[in-house]
This record gives C-alpha cells, sequence and structure tokens, in this order.
C-alpha cells in the first residue's frame, strides 16, 4: 500500500485557488472516532451522570436545599439496619443513615478526590519526566532513581506512609494519593520524550533557532498529549480505588462524612446481617472505575491519528 | 514455464472503498530466469509477491485469478499445504535484513529449523547444510559465524544470511523484494552478484521486485513495469532500456541522474504524483501525467498488447500484424 | 565563485559508547575524524559515502545539531566553534538544513503553514502583519499552493512535504543549507522534481548547499565539488567532473564502479569489494580502508594518509600517491 493517500490536485487547479482551507479541527475528528466506541460512549455517559450528581449535591449543599431523599449525615437509631424497600432505596446503615443519599453524597468526595489527586501527580509527574528525558545525563538518572524507588513500595503502603506523616482527613488523603503515583506519569511523559526527541522535527526545530523550553511546550508536549490524557484518565480510576482503599483502613475521609470506601470498611462486619450495606458502595466504586477505564481506552483510540476515522 | 501468474487480481477492502492493488495482471517465470518487476512506491509490486506466497496481511485479499506454480495453483491451496512450498520450493528474502531474522535465536538455528522442518534430514546433517550454505553465501569462517546472534554481523551479513536460509532447501523460486535497498551501493554489488552466482549454480528462478531501475539494468534477464497495479511494459531488459516504449517509462528513465551523463541540464520530471488509489484518473492510469495524453487515453483503458515480443499498454502504439506502428 | 563561505579545519565528533563507573571512556566511536574541507560561496558541495561512514553527523555539526569534539568551523571568516550558545544560535538564520526523511522532519501536529511560519516569527525576521505574505509567498516558491496553508504534513505526499522542509529552511534566508540525502526516501519519479527544484532555488537565492547523498549520481548531477568519506575520514575530495573521471583514492574507484548503470548492454567491469565496513568504534589502524582495499601497501595498515592535493583542486588521502 502507498505510505501516504493525499489528495492530488493538478498545478491548473492550483494556482486558480487562491482561497485558504480552514484548518481541518482535530476534535471533531477525535469525537467521530470515539463516538464509534460503544464503551467509550457508556463510559463517558457514566462519568457526565457522576458529575452531574456530584454537582447537584455540592450546589444544593452550598445553598443550603436538600435535594436528596434524606440527610446523608442524620443518624437514627431506631431506624438501623433497614433493608431495601420503597422508603429507603439501598436501605439503612448500621446507624440508621439513608445508604441511597449516602451513596449520592459519596460520589462528590469520590470524584473530588480522583480529580485533585491525578491533577497533583499530572503536574508534578509531566514536569519531572520532561526534565528528565529532555535533559537526560544526571539530571535524569537523579530523578529517575527516586521515581523508582517510590516505584518499588506498594503505592498503597506508600499512601499509608505519607498518611502517617500528614495526619487523617480528606485533603491529606488526596495529597497522598496524588503523590504517590507521580512516578507512573513521570515515567511516561520521559519515555515518550525520549522517543519524540529523536524525531528529525524535533532536531529541525533546533536548527531554526527554537529555545529549549518551547521545543518542549510546542514540539514534544503536543505529540505526547494524548499518552498523558489517557494515563490521567485511567488515574482517575485508579485514584478513586486508592481513596477507597484508604476509607476501607479508616485513614481517608473521617466520619460522619460519607464515602464510599468508608462505607465498605464500616460494614464489613456485617457482612451477613446486612449485605447490602456493603453491596451498593462497591457497586458505586466499580460503576465509577469502570466507566473512566471504558473512557480511557476508547480515548487512547480516538487520540491515535492512525486509528482515526476522516 | 515455473510460474505462471493468470489474472491475478489482489484487493484491499478499507473503511473508506475498496483498493485494487493488483489489476488483472499475468506473466510467466521461467526455470532459471530472473524476472524483474519494477515500480514506485503503490505499484502493487510488493502486493504482487505477498499474493504469490500467500502471505497478504488483512484487508488484502486476493480477488481473483490463477498463481500456477508447477501447474498447481497456489490460490486454491490451504494454508497447511502452501506451508509446505513457502520456504521449500519458494523462498522469499525481504527489504529489511536487520527485522526479518528473529533477534533471540542464533544464525543457525535459524537456518537449520527451516531445512528440517522440509527435508527430511538428522540435525547434525542439517548442521552441515547451513555451514555448507553460509560459506555459498559468501560468509567468512562461516562454522564460526554459524553460532552469532543476528545483532552480531551487519545489515550485509544478514542478508546473506537472509539469502542462505532463503537458499537452503534448493528452492525453484526465489521472490526478492527490494533485496538490497536497505543496503550501501558496495554492498549492493555483493549482494547482486551473489544473486546471479546462485542463480548459474541452482538454475533457480527469481523475482525481482524493486524500484531501482539500475538494479534491474544489472540483474535482470526479463522486465515488467508496474505503474497503479497494473502491468504498462513488460520486455527482455535489452529491449526495454534501448527502446523503452510506455511513456512512464520513457519518463522515469530520463527523471535518473545517470552516472556517466556529462551535461549539466535540467532532469526531465514526470509532472504530478501516483494518484490516490482510491480516486484514480478515468481511462489510462498514467493519463494525467503523461507528456502524450491524448483525449482518447482519458476515456478508454489501453489493453496491453504484444508487438515483437514487447508488451505495452498504451493507446501510442497501435499492433499491425506484428509491426511496430508509432503514431 | 571563488570567495569561500565554509572552512572546516581539523573537525572531530567523537561518541562515548562505554564508560567505567568513573565516567572515563572505554570505547569511544569516532563518527567524524579530523576532517577539513572549504565550501565556497555559490557552490553545491556534494559528500558521499556508505551509511555509518559519518556524513550526516557532519552535517549535523555544521548547523549546530552536535557539537564538535575537537576543530574549528569558519563561516564568513567568524569562527562558530569559539561562539557560546547563544551567539551561535544566532547564525541559524545563516546555515539551514533539509532532512532526508519528509515523513519525520515535520511536526504532525502543526499545519505547514505554521511550521514555515514558526522560524520567521522565533527569528523576529518580519513585522507580525507580513508573516502571512511571506510563508504564501514560501509556499508558491516550492511549488506548493496557498489554499493548502491549513493542512496537516499527513494530508500529504512525500515529495510535497519534502517541498514544506524545503520552505522551511528558506524562510530564514539562509546562507547555506545542509541537504542532508533530501531525495533518498523519495520515490524515484518525484526525486527529479525535488532536485529540479533544488537546482532552481539554489539560481534564485543564490544559495550554497552542502549535499549529503549515498547516490553517487544524484551528488554527481547536482554537485559542483565532491567529498568522499569512509568510517569518519575524508578520502578524496575533487570537482565532480575530474572525481568521476578520474578517481585516485581505491575506495572513490571501488564506489564508483559498484553503481549500477542504466544501459544492460554496457557490462563494466566491477570491483567487488570483500567484506563490510569495519565498525567505527574500533576502525582499523592506519587507512581507514586498508582493511577492504585491494592496492594495499605495507605501510597503510602503520600510519594514516593524510589529505593531500596532488592535481590542483584533487586532493585525496591514500598512500599510494605520496
Amino acid at each position: 500500500m502507498p505510505k501516504d493517500i493525499s489528495t492530488s490536485s493538478d498545478k491548473n487547479s492550483i494556482q486558480a485557488a487562491e482561497y485558504v482551507e480552514k484548518p481541518e479541527s482535530q476534535l471533531k475528528e477525535m469525537w467521530a472516532t470515539l463516538r464509534q466506541n460503544k464503551a467509550a460512549v457508556v463510559g463517558l455517559f457514566i462519568i457526565g451522570m457522576l458529575t452531574l450528581i456530584a454537582v447537584t449535591v455540592w450546589v444544593s449543599e452550598l445553598i443550603g436545599v436538600q435535594i436528596l431523599p434524606y440527610d446523608p449525615n442524620y443518624s437514627d437509631m431506631s431506624k438501623s439496619f433497614i433493608w431495601p424497600n420503597a422508603e429507603h432505596w439501598f436501605g439503612t446503615d448500621q446507624l440508621g443513615r439513608d445508604m441511597f443519599s449516602r451513596i449520592l453524597d459519596g460520589t462528590k468526595i469520590s470524584l473530588f478526590v480522583g480529580v485533585a489527586a491525578v491533577a497533583i501527580s499530572l503536574s508534578i509527574g509531566v514536569l519531572l519526566g520532561s526534565i528528565a528525558g529532555y535533559r537526560g545525563g544526571r539530571t535524569d538518572a537523579f530523578i529517575m532513581r527516586v521515581m523508582d524507588v517510590m516505584l518499588a513500595i506498594p503505592s498503597i503502603l506508600l499512601a499509608i506512609a505519607f498518611m502517617a506523616a500528614l495526619g487523617k482527613g480528606l485533603d491529606k488523603a488526596v495529597i497522598a494519593i496524588g503523590l504517590v503515583s507521580i512516578p507512573e506519569y513521570a515515567r511516561i511523559v520521559r519515555g515518550s520524550i525520549l522517543s519524540v526527541k529523536e524525531n528529525d522535527y524535533v532536531q529541525a526545530a533546533k536548527v531554526i533557532g527554537n529555545g529549549d523550553s518551547r521545543i518542549i511546550f510546542k514540539h514534544i508536549l503536543p505529540n505526547i498529549i494524548s499518552l498523558i490524557v489517557v494515563r490521567a484518565t485511567l488515574g482517575v480510576s485508579s485514584a478513586v480505588l486508592d481513596t477507597a482503599a484508604l476509607g476501607f483502613l479508616g485513614l481517608g475521609v473521617q466520619p460522619p462524612f460519607a464515602e464510599w470506601g468508608d462505607m465498605l470498611g464500616r460494614a464489613r462486619g456485617f457482612i451477613f446481617t446486612a449485605p447490602y450495606t456493603l453491596i451498593f458502595p462497591g457497586i458505586a466504586i466499580t460503576i465509577t472505575v469502570l466507566a473512566f477505564n471504558l473512557f480511557g481506552d476508547g480515548l487512547r483510540d480516538a487520540l491515535d491519528p492512525k486509528s482515526r476515522i476522516k | 514455464m515455473l510460474l505462471e501468474v493468470k489474472n491475478l487480481r489482489t484487493e484491499f477492502k478499507l473503511k473508506r472503498g475498496t483498493v485494487t492493488a493488483v489489476d488483472d495482471i499475468s506473466f510467466t517465470i521461467d526455470k532459471g530466469e530472473i524476472l524483474a518487476i519494477v515500480g514506485e512506491s503503490g505499484s502493487g509490486k510488493s502486493v504482487t509477491s505477498l499474493s504469490i506466497m500467500g502471505l497478504l496481511q488483512k484487508p488484502g485479499r486476493v480477488a481473483g485469478g490463477e498463481i500456477n506454480f508447477k501447474s498447481q495453483d497456489l490460490n486454491k491451496m490451504s494454508q497447511k499445504e502452501l506451508q509446505k512450498i513457502r520456504g521449500n520450493q519458494i523462498s522469499m528474502i525481504f527489504q529489511e535484513p536487520m527485522t526479518s531474522l528473529n533477534p533471540v535465536w542464533r544464525i543457525k538455528d535459524q537456518i537449520m529449523e527451516n531445512i528440517m522442518t522440509h527435508m527430511n534430514i538428522s540435525k547434525k546433517d542439517a548442521l552441515a547444510r547451513t555451514v555448507e550454505m553460509l560459506d555459498t553465501v559468501g560468509i567468512p569462517s562461516p562454522a564460526e559465524r554459524a553460532n552469532d546472534y543476528p545483532h552480531q554481523m551487519s545489515g550485509g551479513m544478514r542478508q546473506r544470511v537472509m539469502t542462505a536460509m532463503a537458499l537452503s532447501c534448493d528452492p525453484e523460486l526465489l521472490i526478492a523484494d527490494e533485496p538490497t535497498t536497505a543496503l550501501d551501493v558496495t554492498i549492493q554489488a555483493q549482494i547482486l552478484e551473489l544473486l546471479y552466482r546462485m542463480r548459474e549454480k541452482f538454475n533457480m528462478a527469481v523475482l525481482l521486485i524493486t524500484h531501482d531501475l539500475g538494479v534491474v539494468s544489472e540483474a535482470a534477464d526479463r522486465v515488467i513495469v508496474m505503474y497503479c497495479g497494473k502491468i504498462v511494459e513488460e520486455a527482455d531488459v535489452k529491449s526495454l532500456f534501448a527502446q523503452p516504449l510506455h511513456p512512464y517509462t520513457v519518463g522515469l528513465l530520463k527523471s535518473i541522474p545517470q552516472i556517466d551523463d556529462e551535461s549539466d541540464e535540467r532532469l526531465y520530471m514526470i509532472k504530478g504524483m501516483v494518484p490516490n488509489p482510491l480516486n484514480m484518473p478515468s481511462g489510462c492510469s498514467f493519463s494525467d501525467r503523461c507528456d502524450s495524453c491524448m483525449d482518447r487515453c482519458t476515456k478508454e483503458v489501453p489493453k496491453l498488447q504484444e508487438i515483437n515480443g514487447h508488451k505495452v499498454r498504451c493507446f501510442l502504439y497501435e499492433a499491425k500484424e506484428g509491426e511496430l506502428n508509432v503514431k | 565563485m571563488n570567495e569561500v563561505l565554509m572552512k572546516v579545519q581539523d573537525l572531530s565528533k567523537h561518541f562515548t559508547i562505554e564508560t567505567n563507573f568513573l565516567g572515563k571512556p572505554l570505547s569511544v566511536l569516532k563518527a567524524v575524524d579530523e576532517v577539513s574541507f572549504t565550501i565556497k560561496k555559490g557552490e553545491a558541495f556534494g559528500l558521499v559515502g556508505e551509511s555509518g561512514c559519518g556524513k550526516t553527523t557532519l552535517g549535523k555539526i555544521l548547523v549546530d545539531l552536535y557539537s564538535p569534539t575537537s576543530g574549528k568551523i569558519f563561516f564568513e571568516g567568524k569562527e562558530l566553534s569559539a561562539l557560546n550558545k547563544k551567539q551561535r544560535r544566532s547564525y541559524c538564520k545563516d546555515i539551514q538544513m533539509i532532512f532526508q526523511d519528509p515523513y519525520a522532519s515535520l511536526n504532525p501536529r502543526m499545519t505547514i503553514g505554521d511550521i514555515i511560519a514558526e522560524p520567521i516569527i522565533i527569528n523576529n525576521l518580519l513585522p507580525p502583519s507580513e508573516v502571512e505574505e511571506r510563508v504564501i509567498y514560501l509556499l508558491n516558491c516550492v511549488g506548493l499552493a496557498r489554499h493548502q496553508r491549513n493542512r496537516y504534513p499527513h494530508e500529504f505526499s512525500g515529495g510535497q512535504r519534502q517541498r514544506v522542509g524545503i520552505a522551511r529552511a528558506l524562510a530564514v534566508e539562509p546562507k547555506l543549507i545542509v541537504c542532508d540525502e533530501p531525495v533518498s526516501a523519495l520515490d524515484v519519479s518525484i526525486q527529479a522534481q525535488v532536485l529540479n527544484l533544488l537546482d532552481d532555488l539554489k539560481a534564485e537565492f543564490g544559495l550554497t548547499y552542502l549535499f549529503i547523498a549515498h547516490g553517487l549520481n544524484v551528488v554527481k548531477h547536482i554537485s559542483d565539488r565532491v567529498g568522499v568519506m569512509y568510517l569518519g575520514k575524508l578520502m578524496e575530495i575533487a570537482p565532480k567532473r575530474e572525481l568521476y573521471a578520474n578517481p585516485l583514492n581505491p575506495y572513490t574507484q571501488a564506489l564508483l564502479s559498484a553503481i549500477p548503470i542504466i544501459n544492460p548492454e554496457k557490462k563494466k567491469e566491477r570491483i567487488i569489494l570483500k567484506g563490510d565496513v569495519p565498525s567505527p568504534i574500533n576502525p582499523p589502524s592506519g587507512c581507514r580502508f586498508c582493511s577492504r582495499c585491494f592496492k594495499e601497501l605495507d605501510r597503510c595498515k602503520l600510519n594514516a594518509p593524510a589529505l593531500r592535493e596532488v592535481s590542483p583542486d584533487h586532493w585525496v588521502a591514500c598512500h599510494l600517491y605520496d
């Protein structure tokens, strides 16, 4: 097959054409490709719903309107362990709090933690990875050895260690989870920079007089942005899982705030008597993680120009 | 006649339409003959060789025609039957000597595996044959070099190893797809000389696929020129270079800077570029780039016609009672 | 045409392949080894050699993609190799490069117009309002159309992409362009188009070329003088007619004889060299070519021949002509 299938136009039409074509929209093409992927669309839809729920809950809390069926933190011991029914769709927990309201409320925290943690690890990781990959030599060796050490420790253990140093609490959990996944981003960015750096167009950029920072930001990063975006999307799901794990261990969000992992952890004693107290938070975590994973996979295809549909 | 390709048609079904990469081509190769197929990227020359070997990858498929090797239609054979013929009676060497050897196996293991799959001989004999073949293709101290891994050899050496492997089962037909393109000119001379010697020694036929007219002129007995999936000209090598007929062949020959050309004139240029396979010009596929394009050329597709054993697909030539008639 | 534009003196580039744990080099690849030559204003100086001979490395040193290990580079009398990084960068306006692979040398995320505009903008060559006009002018110069300005590289064929690469190099109005195998990745029918374009642009803009290639016929067509490299050393320099008619160095002779001639009637006597190009990490002592030479003398193994002028303007590094 020929290497390129380009629109050939003969010389006369070239001379005649005095107009300048509009640049094709890369976003439009991406969306067209993404739409072909059913799983990714489902993922995106779920993410949209979760975001909607989270924002609605958050805004209603701010303006003091209660839109959840019950106050998620109001406990009424007389109503503990009610099995799911028409009044309490997901039942009530050991303290008589409405599970449905708590799960919706938990969406807010899970999404926030996921996005915030990724923002932390992404910004630091991309920066470190870029420096290491572009500079090379000793800088590279030093940065990457530190990253290797961090990778050698199981991430949850490392997060616990950070939590031990920082103290309990939601904000600290976010920082701990963010810090723990820096090496993953740094490695990906460094690896792709190393390969992109060798491309002739990067050399050409040097020859026409570009400075280092312009080369990194204009010529290298745009060419690996897809990798970073995909990794970040998948990163949200692992951050949600890590938050849940910390919550399960009692290190994350502190009571009475509703957080899925924390709910799981506190309900584990009632697995036989009131299994629904575990099942519903479990399902919520699974759905969220799955949605981000499906979307991330679809995004990877959509961002690869080779697999794009015109 | 060793190989007869009859009305071969190979298609690629893409999302944006069907591309006919090889469009109704027919040719034959005799025992001991070197037939060259020349063409640029997109001409269908490599697809032709892959079709013959049954190595087409999806979405490509042979859509019609026969590939008769010693009167058996390869196209109708199962993959299992083909495997018996591939690497044994027909073998192939590729363009990239760097990637066509398995990097984790020793040279001798790769050649011996090929020999033992196709020939019923003991391991000891296979090793002896391996060393003998390496010696034949000109690898110094073959017994020691047989223990090397591919990365320990240079590009030229690896192409020799590939050739040794391809020749290890005494094939009757060798398909060489751009065997010298990745090599330097002094190494290219060595490999071409090797091909020539092997042909003499084993009376083996060679189908040489290349874009380099210099290589063709050096090595081939007969030449097929392909453009956009069609044969546009076929002749023995001497008459092709002495009297090229098709405007594409003429243009190609004129556009290459000649080493013995002492003038500083501008090079002849074929205008435009190879058309998009999904958007071919109507009529003759070369019509949009041809200097001698007539009205008729954009409306009808010319037929391949034979004039004194020289075949050409162009309306400039009309065969009349075996006479060459230039309009 | 006798004014010297660039002078290269004993230029070397060594790459350290292996170091011991103290950082002391154990094995060194001598990609370019004490090479000297001059390029005259307005000429095309061809540089031929097989892969791994260091011709591309040499070209990349001249455009400051590599810094030389030792040696001097003079451009219009100024010693470039003595300048600091910032001063050196100001010379990128004068020395440009065209790359071999048109599929890798254009940033896939930029439109071709932006690719051509970039060197003008970062070097502040024109006020922003005039940049667009200049981009269109350059596109026309290389045979591309105005309406294609906002297309991305993947929409173009190899030949068209190479035209974009040429326009990018022209954008800063350079004096010298290093052409690194500009046609070897292109189809035969497209090669002639690009070679003619390079010829036309040279006349139109008064350019000087360093034309690096492995195809001896291409180099012969475009160059005025030709240098032959082998394993990091210059073996021979001569005006092209002289070199092709009367090659002195045995390597040049073998190289010329290895080119297939497009005429099956004219089978020529061929010098088939034995063996392969040795690794530049451990090149043979003495003359680099002696391991494959067919006219080897005793002293060839012992000491390396220097590049000497044996007849006017014909330089050769070979003990046969001592």
